[in-house]
């Protein structure tokens, strides 16, 4: 690629990019969120058009107007979210991927063929399972299927790891190792520095839509390449003072949720919380925490098991009540559940708090107190909007996300949920909301962190617990040792493992 | 070689809303003439008939009014239920059922009670009757996720049949000689009206006053504040503790009352009997779909987007009398102003650039 | 009383012929991911398109494809303000219901009430309709009873067994992931609204060149309305639109039949929706997963959302 640009809305995603890669390659591309990477590959997939600049495939200039000429030149693409239909079964999946789907009866066709490739690749999937039946690792699996039956020479993985176990990574990395020895090139998007040092050979830097900085990674190190991405030392530990827990604020006992699909989601789980403390469950996104903190917020029915709040029993009441005992927040689907797209920056600031009494009155909402309040908001936070009087769909998923947090904080909750508060975040912004948690905790609210990154749960967190598919595997203090096979915890296993040096 | 792109406009002021509003309606009143062209009709001769019918005279002028009540009443409880995205087409129903509730109260007590005292009851009773038909199709919806689209449908074609059957069987007034049709409503139980025209004055200022207090509510009252949050994004009012059960009961009890007011209005003060379905309601209550749809769902503009179209009914009565056109051929400009109103939406909420460049 | 049975068998397939057509025709539309509530409009074009050619030119087929032509063309307008333009769908479907039912009452008005003078021959298979009960009401019909079953079973098989079946059903649960297999997916939808509104049209080409052999304004009579319940009813699924089709052809029949026992016809004409109504609750109650809509039903997709 060759002097890329592309901007949205006056916005430079991309700046005169110019990479490229060989086979029997993997390249890593390497930058905070926002800094332009999934664009870039996007435009290689054909989903956007560069607005300069030129692609060359084998030495050979192209222009690729959309996904399926990329997938003739040999390109395939692993999306972030995945592109496939949930209700769907996976071949019906595979099959509207295909470049050469039979017209008639396809899925019978391809059965085989994707039988071969099972075999040679060691994919072991029930072609007739709906998508929704699997597994992340499985999913993940079926869309590389559908690029390499396509004959990718090229294989974009966009953030891959996101959603897989740490066993379903070894698993992958497999692959990757696999498809590099037979020729094939790879080019990887993350923003996890331990990701790119082990499985790349070369790495891109990407930061605010330029290209910062290339290294081989056998010649480099982590702190090279932070520096590279974010353009300053980044702080590895976040200093937390040690402050003594208060009184007991939340008490979960033997909590039994279902899920969407009519499945346990939450099966038994127990424990509690204090004042003073930041309580982190740690685990892989999908094995029970939106189930979890969606029945503590009242948004979920819960089966069985009690839930109260400073000695006062909450459970499944309505989440407006749970509301009113001092419960805030920050939900994981932040488009889907915190706002309301349409309407405006100050009718979303008030989507809890409408019904308090500083806001309205009878039935009449006060709007010059919402607005003042809003605009409290806007400037604490430095949520980035021309004007309050803005459309909220309008902003960037980071500032949604604070003023979303910004609507939870500011009415001094004894609890504070977060579901996975930095996801998508960028350095900048994802710093300044830890810091937000941890002066939360110093005046006294209890903090109930949901997060799959580790480094996040280890900085912020007093106490720790492990989630995986439903269960708690263990409820530790943040210096036990034992917390060092983490990993294995959040992929099930249960056994107190003892530290392998 | 030209190229279209677009991106999202963000700065919508209302001046440019009202501008793409005219530009559209001109559009789309090209486009009629267009079709009355092939259809053998002079265009422009049959548009300044239009005009001239409703507006030009004083008489058409007050025909306008007169019309422009149920579509103002409808339109304005209309704007509520499409900013809850709560697809109501049942304001047929609603509005006749309106008419029934009203039209029995009349004929019960209208013998013994005065003037003010049975015309709030009719009005009231039209009200509960719209109400009660409009909550049919939230019950449906809420809990038995039931398009309401389909639902509201439905209890049209049921209203209209339910009235059929009243007026030719129980309520068939002895004074109609074997045709169908309740008895005439006893004089206290009739609206007056001005001097001179066929305007009901009452239910024309209830018409007004209920634009401008839906309006306040709409804009400035908690309900009508979580009415909009659930439109927007169901997931989020859920999250927001809001009641989507109640919401919606409210909401549809206020847009099918409203309904029920016009058809009272239109029994107690145009025909003061009740008769066949279509003789009650001229389609006022899909009409007004598209009155709302203008008003672009602020229960104000529907004042001025109600006379127009009421413009538009009585203008097509008029060519309908000098052209020989047939009643349908309202439908038609109905139908295109509004596909026309559709794109020019569009229009607002994107920026279009043509670019030329060589090769 | 065989005469009866058989003819009442016979007079439901013949009501449930236009509901098939346009039940099928909604259901392709929709697997696509767009609503289109303008059937009723489109129905009743088609229906006068196929009247007035079928008089001018004396030859019935050639008044079916002219409903099919002009079905197709006026639904474009429903597919360019839905697709091109993401306009509401609702809105966009309530436009073209006014702006069909205002042209056929327009065009049609000249030809009202005149009898049609060349009609369209029912057909017979041999043998088959010789069949006791059945027979003559399954084989003895008219020719678009056979295409509306015909066109049904092939729809089925076209959304199930084939390539571009998953391309459409991929679009209507899943419009971004499908675009980005290299799917046009708006080509999809307005292929699928054109030949949604075509299939309308010939159902009302049925009703006015076959059933009743005539035109009059407001013939449709909310048959387009119940095509489109029948298409949740049928759970999207053309096979199961037959049944469903049928048995509300059955409804309407229904009301003839009860009319000698002294019951309001004005009662038994209300039977047909309150009927999808409380066929709806059923559905609703049965399954709680919520009725296999397509995912993304009436949701505009806009290409390359960042």
């Amino acid at each position: 690629m060759e002097g890329i640009s592309k901007s949205f809305h006056g916005i430079h995603a991309n700046k005169e990019i110019s990479l490229s890669v060989g086979s029997g390659e993997i390249l890593g591309l390497l930058g905070e969120n926002g800094a332009g990477k999934t664009t870039l590959m996007n435009i290689l997939y054909g989903l956007y058009q560069p607005d300069a600049g030129q692609i060359k495939i084998n030495g050979n200039p192209v222009r690729i107007t959309n996904p399926m000429e990329s997938i003739l030149y040999g390109i395939g693409m692993v999306h972030q979210h995945f592109m496939l239909i949930q209700n769907h079964s996976v071949i019906e999946n595979i099959a509207l991927g295909y470049k050469d789907t039979p017209f008639f009866f396809p899925k019978i066709k391809i059965k085989e063929k994707v039988a071969s490739f099972s075999r040679q690749f060691n994919f072991t999937i029930d072609l007739n399972k709906k998508i929704w039946q699997l597994s992340a690792g499985e999913q993940q699996r079926v869309e590389i299927i559908k690029a390499l039956l396509n004959g990718a020479d090229l294989l974009i993985l966009d953030e891959p790891t996101s959603v897989l176990t740490p066993k379903e990574i070894e698993e992958l990395i497999t692959i990757l190792r696999q498809m590099k020895a037979d020729g094939h090139s790879v080019i990887f998007i993350s923003h996890k520095l331990d990701e790119i040092m082990n499985i790349c050979d070369r790495v891109v830097v990407l930061q605010k839509g330029s290209i910062v900085g290339r290294a081989d990674t056998g010649q480099t190190d982590k702190k090279t390449l932070a520096r590279m991405m974010v353009g300053r030392d980044v702080v590895f530990t976040i200093s937390r003072e040690k402050l003594a827990k208060g009184r007991q604020v939340l008490r979960a006992d033997q909590i039994h949720v279902t899920g969407d699909m009519g499945l346990p989601a939450v099966k038994g789980v127990s424990f509690d919380l204090y004042e003073n403390e930041i309580f982190g469950i740690a685990g892989v996104a999908g094995n029970g925490q939106r189930e979890l903190a969606e029945a503590i917020t009242g948004i979920r029915r819960v089966d069985s098991g009690k839930i109260t709040i400073n000695g006062k029993d909450i459970t499944n009441l309505s989440p407006r009540h749970i509301y009113d005992h001092g419960v805030s927040h920050v939900p994981e689907e932040r488009i889907r559940f915190g706002i309301a797209p349409g309407l405006f920056l100050y009718d979303n600031a008030i989507l809890k708090q409408h019904h308090l009494k500083k806001f309205s009155r009878r039935y009449f909402l006060k709007y010059s107190q919402v607005k003042n309040h809003t605009q409290g908001i806007v400037d604490d936070f430095k949520v980035l909007t021309h004007s309050i009087e803005n459309q909220i769909r309008n902003l960037s998923g980071g500032n949604i996300q604070k003023l979303i947090l910004g609507r939870e904080i500011s009415e001094q909750p004894n609890l504070l949920v977060a579901s996975h508060p930095t996801y998508g975040l960028d350095v900048g912004a994802t710093e300044f909301l830890r810091q937000h948690l941890l002066k939360l905790r110093k005046q006294g609210s209890a903090v109930l962190l949901f997060s799959e990154d580790l480094e996040e749960i280890f900085e912020l967190c007093d106490r720790i617990a492990v989630i995986f598919a439903g269960e708690f595997m263990g409820i530790f203090d943040s210096d036990d040792e034992r917390l060092c096979e983490i990993g294995l915890m959040m992929a099930g296993s249960r056994r107190i493992p003892r530290c392998i040096q | 070689m030209i190229r279209l792109s677009y991106t999202d406009r963000y700065q919508i002021t209302r001046l440019r809303a009202l501008m793409t509003n005219i530009f559209s309606l001109a559009a789309g009143l090209f486009v009629i003439s267009i079709i009355f062209l092939i259809a053998g009709v002079n265009p422009l001769f049959a548009i300044s008939e239009i005009f001239q019918g409703s507006f030009g005279s004083m008489y058409g002028f007050k025909e306008t009014i007169t019309k422009a009540i149920p579509l103002i009443l409808i339109g304005a409880g209309l704007t509520l239920a499409f900013r809850a995205k709560f697809w109501n087409i049942g304001a047929e129903g609603q509005l006749l059922m309106g008419a029934i509730f009203s039209t029995w109260t009349g004929l019960a007590f209208g013998n013994t009670l005065p003037s003010f005292a049975i015309i709030p009851l009719m009005f009231a009773a039209g009200f509960l009757g719209g109400a009660l038909w409009g909550i049919i199709p939230a019950i449906l919806k809420i809990k038995y996720a039931i398009n309401e689209v389909i639902s509201t449908l439905m209890l049209n074609y049921i209203c209209a049949h339910i009235l059929t059957m009243l007026i030719v069987g129980p309520w068939k007034g002895a004074s109609r000689f074997g045709f169908p049709g309740t008895d005439n409503l006893p004089d206290a139980a009739t609206l007056s009206v001005i001097p001179g025209s066929r305007i009901h004055y009452i239910t024309l200022m209830l018409a007004l006053a209920c634009a401008a207090i839906l309006a306040l509510a709409i804009y400035k009252t908690r309900f009508g504040y979580e009415a909009r949050v659930v439109g927007e994004n169901p997931d989020a009012g859920k999250y927001a503790g809001i009641n989507f059960f109640k919401t919606t009961l409210v909401l549809m009890a206020i847009s099918g009352g409203l309904a029920g007011l016009a058809g009272v209005g239109e029994v107690a003060g145009i025909h003061h009997y009740l008769g066949y379905p279509t003789s009650v309601s001229s389609g006022y209550g899909f009409t007004a779909i598209i009155v709302a749809w203008l008003a672009k769902l602020n229960p104000l503009y529907a004042v001025i987007s109600g006379i127009f179209f009421a413009g538009i009914l009585v203008g097509g009565d008029a060519i309908q009398i000098s052209l020989g056109l047939p009643a349908a051929t309202v439908e038609i400009v109905n139908g295109t102003l509004l596909i026309f109103l559709i794109m020019g939406e569009y229009f607002l909420h994107n920026k279009i650039t043509v670019t030329f460049s060589r090769a | 009383m065989e005469d009866i049975i058989i003819s009442t068998l016979q007079r439901t397939m013949v009501a449930g012929t236009p509901l098939l057509l346009a039940t099928t025709g909604e259901i392709i539309c929709e697997r696509s991911g767009i609503l289109n509530l303008g059937v009723e409009g489109v129905m009743a074009l088609g229906a006068v398109t196929a009247f007035i050619v079928t008089m001018t030119t004396g030859s019935p087929w050639l008044g079916v494809l002219a409903a099919l032509a002009a079905g197709m063309v006026i639904s474009v307008i429903h597919a360019f303000t839905s697709v091109t333009l993401q306009a509401n769908q609702v809105v966009s479907g309530l436009a073209l219901t006014m702006l069909g039912l205002g042209l056929a009452g327009m065009v049609g008005k000249p030809y009202v009430g005149k009898p049609l003078a060349i009609k369209m021959e029912d057909i017979t298979i041999p043998v088959l309709s010789d069949i006791p009960y059945i027979g003559k009401a399954l084989f003895s019909q008219s020719p678009f009873f056979f295409l509306a079953i015909g066109l049904a079973l092939v729809s089925w098989f076209f959304l199930q067994r084939t390539r571009l079946g998953i391309q459409i059903r991929s679009t209507g649960e899943n419009p971004k992931a499908t675009e980005t297999q290299g799917v046009n997916v708006f080509l999809i939808r307005y292929l699928s609204v054109i030949i949604g509104g075509g299939f309308s049209a010939l159902a009302g080409a049925h009703l006015s060149i076959s059933y009743s052999k005539s035109w009059i304004e407001g013939m449709t009579a909310g048959r387009g309305w119940i095509a489109i319940a029948l298409t949740i009813f049928a759970l999207w699924n053309p096979g199961r639109a037959i049944w469903a089709a049928f048995l509300f052809g059955g409804i309407f029949v229904a009301q003839y039949l009860m009319q000698p026992l002294g019951i309001s016809p004005n009662f038994l004409a209300m039977l047909p929706y309150i009927a999808t109504l409380l066929i709806l609750v059923l559905i609703s109650l049965k399954d709680p997963r919520k009725l296999n809509a397509p995912a993304m039903l009436a949701a505009p997709y806009k290409r390359g959302e960042r």
